[in-house]
């Protein structure tokens, strides 16, 4: 099931695992926004738990994507895509939907990343390299990254060409400051903690060298330290 | 009192040259896809256009674009995911032809809100240490740090509601709610498109969304038939 990485040519476990290991973070009870991209994945793995996923559009206890023959314009995502209730589902304005994303009210928020910092800062919006300049598709991701109680990355270990997403300092524009509190990569998972980043869990066949060839800062192991379970 | 107009033209014929309108809706949910088509027709130059996205959730704005209607957009979401996938409203911008603002998700909304509510600005601890912080004032509250945004009250609103009644009272369906309210609360002048136009007493009172003091007209269109599966790629969600 896990292929063991490479330095350079990374591979480790699937986006799908890496989702299926989010999902065994979140407690039963919690408020879950989940970002768009790679997050919405984790969507998959907690059908029937008692999880209320917040659809920032303006939507709790979002369902599964739509079937073709459920499908309705008036009921999507903030991926444009069509969705269904949730018994205990209800619906509200963006307005309301940020208060409760800004106000403190959500418990969880999984986002995708550029960069992740050894402080746990987080860029996530902007690529300068795109000539966009200092616009860009900022989307709920500073409010969700500020306001949610805990955030959660997950994120490829590495860029398509290899270079490492968590360093030292986030070169690219941030999303928020001192934000994130655990990543989950197709290698690891890593907290952040107020010491830097602590290793807790590596995909099997790889050793803690692998991991740090690969990550900028360097890493705190713990005594704790993990194969990360599936 | 009768708010009702017999058409989305009449609706929206005093729409002006330079005007700031704020588009409701968010892709195929409650967006104000017969007003913004009238609004093309009708021509009305140096626009600035508030709206979620531009082009690719908010395809209707293309029409304005097309049109050279378009001075700004203000926004939280201009672009395509992929860099690689150029709108219209990003040759425009490129082109030096239109100018954007972009605001976070949260802050955008509530300075629409505020600005329906009378509330000049208000602090914000979202976009501190980034690059929307910059130029504007920063200021701690019990050790926390915030940023000032600028309440937006636009010339009109246009929004898109599920039903309506002669007074301005809207009810909007699911997540076609979205950005409409806090917009229909803006603006100085609110345009509702309705699929259905009640008598007044048919919407129960409990049940309003948008109450009809902030919705200055209201034109019954037919509803919208939109493929929601077009438009955005799974590949387009997960780069």
């Amino acid at each position: 099931m896990v292929t063991p990485a490479l330095p350079g040519s990374v591979i480790g476990i699937s986006r799908e695992l890496m989702a299926l290991r989010v999902a065994a973070e979140i407690e039963d009870g919690s408020y879950v926004n989940l970002g768009i991209g790679i997050p919405t994945l984790v969507s998959n793995w907690i059908e029937g738990r008692d999880i209320v996923l917040q659809s920032e559009i303006g939507m709790l206890n979002t369902g599964p994507l739509a079937e073709a023959d459920q499908i309705d314009q008036d009921l999507i995502n903030a991926s444009c895509q069509p969705v269904t209730e949730l018994p205990g589902c209800c619906y509200f304005s963006i307005g309301e939907s940020f208060a409760m994303i800004r106000g403190g009210h959500m418990d969880i928020a999984v986002l995708g990343a550029m960069q992740v910092s050894e402080k746990g800062d987080l860029a996530s919006w902007n690529v300068p390299a795109s000539g966009r300049g200092k616009t860009g598709n900022i989307g709920g991701s500073m409010d969700l990254a500020v306001g949610a109680r805990k955030v959660i990355v997950i994120t490829e270990h590495v860029t398509r060409t290899g270079e490492p997403k968590i360093v030292r300092e986030c070169i690219y524009p941030l999303t928020a400051r001192k934000c994130v509190n655990l990543i989950v990569t197709n290698l690891a998972v890593i907290e952040v903690v107020s010491e830097g980043l602590l290793l807790k869990e590596i995909v099997a066949g790889l050793t803690t060298e692998d991991i740090q060839a690969v990550t900028e800062p360097r890493l705190i192991i713990s005594p704790d330290l993990k194969e990360l379970a599936l | 009192m009768n708010r009702a107009y017999p058409s989305v033209d009449e609706a929206i014929a005093d729409v002006f040259d330079n005007a700031t309108i704020a588009l409701g809706g968010f892709f195929t949910a409650g967006s104000p896809i017969r007003l913004t088509e009238a609004l093309a027709n009708q021509g009305a130059k140096n626009l600035t256009i508030i709206v979620q996205s531009v082009g690719i959730g908010n395809w209707e704005v293309n029409m304005l674009l097309e049109n050279r209607q378009v001075r700004k957009v203000i926004c939280n979401y201009p672009f395509f995911r992929s860099a690689s996938r150029v709108s219209l409203f990003e040759q425009q911008l490129r082109a030096g032809e239109v100018e954007c603002e972009v605001y976070p998700l949260g802050t955008f909304i509530e300075k629409l809100r505020a600005g329906g509510a009378g509330i000049a600005g208000f602090y914000t601890p979202t976009g501190v240490g980034t690059l929307v912080a910059e130029g504007k004032e920063c200021r701690a509250f019990n050790g926390k740090e915030y940023l000032l945004e600028l309440a937006i009250s636009p010339d009109f609103a246009f929004v898109h509601a599920y039903k309506g009644d002669p007074y301005g009272n809207l009810v909007y369906r699911e997540t076609s709610r979205n950005y409409n309210p806090e917009m229909a609360m803006s603006a100085n002048i609110t345009i509702a498109e309705v699929e259905n136009l009640v008598g007044p007493g048919e919407i129960n009172p409990d049940q309003v969304h948008t109450p009809g003091i902030f919705v200055q007209r209201v034109v019954k269109v037919d509803r919208p038939d939109i493929d929601v599966t077009i438009e955005v790629s799974p590949e387009e969600m997960n780069t």
